[in-house]
């Protein structure tokens, strides 16, 4: 379980020295997108369509902060994870096609996505759902946003972060997913419970 | 008119508190579920959550960026006047709340894809309305986050099968659910009355503290059965492996029809927001959860 500092842009051999359980900050541009800015981004790449900003080496995170706008200028107030599992249909494709480094989310994702980063170099580092100020107070500047027309939780925004974390790096690079590991565990406790609490 | 201001300013007062402010009970539990957890990296996960709430409290800003859906009961003493106009106070309150907290908008149409922008559209904020006698209107806010929210579950059993048959449901949900309500959640459970009424004593019973049991011994001991075999599987905060996965279970149901055996499980993370005050007939407000922390 060792502690690693990250600064974006984040090389794939930075990542590939990442293991599970270790503990990750990263200091840089992190980029929220949750359902819709997925679908949209992937969208835009088939049809050529740039995106509002070069994703490689950067950091992805699924959440939908609360934010506040003080003159011109947006604030975090809140920006925790929200749940990646819903992700996992677009984010192999976002992965091999946008070349991102790490995503940031809360609960895991699939098997398809650990292949992915398996397959070209990036890590799921799981964020403490609902430690939303925890994570805001590391958010130093809003520098932007962008596809504002998805609504406030589903828009891009753009974060400038400092020691964002603690992460856990729940996927590596190498096809470990401890979250996988912890849901064979817990199925492998079914049993007993079910004896615990007399249901045959 | 003052009246139905007096109620505007309770429904938000309460929305800010609940919020911010988690309730002692939920606090309480956290703290001791972080001394006894023994999992490495269970314990990094509550320590985030015991951090992130200082912080919520020494910046007032929401404890978690999901605010939820907003979900009022209302207990109405059938003397209280002007009951037609506190539905349009709360939906003031909620709209108010939305801009000056903040709160994250999170009220969409189902068929556009397009966010109201401040929490209210049809059938938002959720009231549930229930008629005491008397001349005070009690007012419970509960902030309900996505996450948990989708992972709530209603089904029928076999009435053969029995309270065997309900401790069965309730684990293979909680099983199912693993890592994605952000453990250690807060479980309520209920059965019988209908599809709708199991669905619904389920998440009312989530508004009762950590530190309150059922008071039938039967239905405490299920509780207690429960709870303790949700926590055998090893889930672990945030579903990242520990020995924490639930921090107390509620138990609640009605009777039911012979033929059918509904049962309930509402999920709560460990965000578990809620606020309670009571405005009394000369328009005094006492505050029943959170003092005067507003």
């Amino acid at each position: 379980m060792a502690t690693y500092k990250l600064k974006t842009p984040i090389s794939e051999e930075q990542i590939r020295k990442l293991k599970v359980n270790d503990v990750l900050y990263v200091t840089g541009t992190v980029v929220t997108a949750r359902d819709q800015a997925h679908r949209r981004a992937l969208e835009y790449f088939k049809e050529g369509k740039p995106l509002p900003l070069n994703l490689e080496g950067l950091v992805v995170f699924h959440c939908g902060p609360v934010v506040a706008k003080q003159g011109e200028k947006w604030i975090a107030v809140a920006a925790g994870p929200t749940t990646s599992t819903r992700m996992d249909i677009f984010e192999d494709e976002f992965i091999k096609n946008f070349k991102i480094r790490v995503v940031i989310g809360k609960g895991g994702m699939g098997k398809k996505t650990t292949d992915a980063m398996q397959k070209y170099g990036a890590v799921y580092g799981a964020f403490t759902g609902g430690a939303a100020v925890l994570a805001a107070r590391a958010i130093k500047n809003v520098r932007g946003v962008e596809w504002f027309d998805l609504g406030v939780p589903e828009a891009m925004w753009i974060f400038e972060v400092e020691e964002f974390g603690p992460l856990v790096v729940a996927i590596d690079s190498h096809g470990n997913n401890l979250f996988a590991d912890v849901q064979k565990t817990v199925e492998e406790s079914k049993q007993k419970i079910y004896q615990k609490l007399g249901i045959s | 008119m003052e009246a139905e201001k007096n109620v505007e300013d309770v429904a938000f007062n309460i929305l800010k508190q609940a919020v911010i402010y988690l309730p002692d009970d939920v606090k309480q539990a956290l703290k001791k579920a972080y001394s006894e957890e023994t999992s490495e990296t269970g314990k990094t996960q509550l320590k985030a959550i015991l951090d992130n709430i200082e912080l919520a409290e020494k910046y007032q800003a929401p404890v978690c960026q999901d605010t939820g859906t907003i979900i009022f009961y209302i207990k109405a003493g059938a003397k209280v006047k002007n009951l037609d106009k506190i539905e349009s106070a709360v939906i003031n309150a909620t709209k108010r709340a939305t801009k000056e907290v903040p709160l994250r908008p999170n009220a969409v149409d189902p068929f556009t894809g397009k966010n109201s922008g401040d929490n209210t559209g049809r059938y938002l904020p959720v009231l549930n309305w229930e008629m005491v006698s008397g001349d005070s209107l009690e007012m419970t806010v509960m902030t309900k986050g996505g996450g948990s929210e989708n992972v709530c579950i209603g089904g029928m059993i076999v009435p053969g099968e029995g309270i065997k048959g309900v401790k069965k449901f309730v684990i293979d949900a909680v099983i199912k659910a693993g890592a994605q309500p952000c453990p250690p959640t807060i479980l309520g459970v209920a059965m019988g009355g209908g599809a709708d009424v199991s669905m619904k004593l389920a998440k009312k019973t989530l508004l009762k503290p950590l530190t309150e049991h059922n008071p039938d011994p039967e239905i405490a001991k299920l509780e207690k059965e429960i709870f303790e075999a949700a926590n055998m599987t090893g889930i672990g905060p945030m579903g990242l492996g520990g020995k924490t996965t639930v921090l107390g279970v509620h138990v609640d149901y009605a009777y039911r029809h012979p033929a059918s055996f509904p049962v309930a499980v509402s999920f709560n993370c460990w965000a578990s927001r809620r606020a309670t005050a009571r405005i009394n007939a000369n328009g005094s407000v006492e505050y029943l959860t959170h003092k005067l922390k507003q």
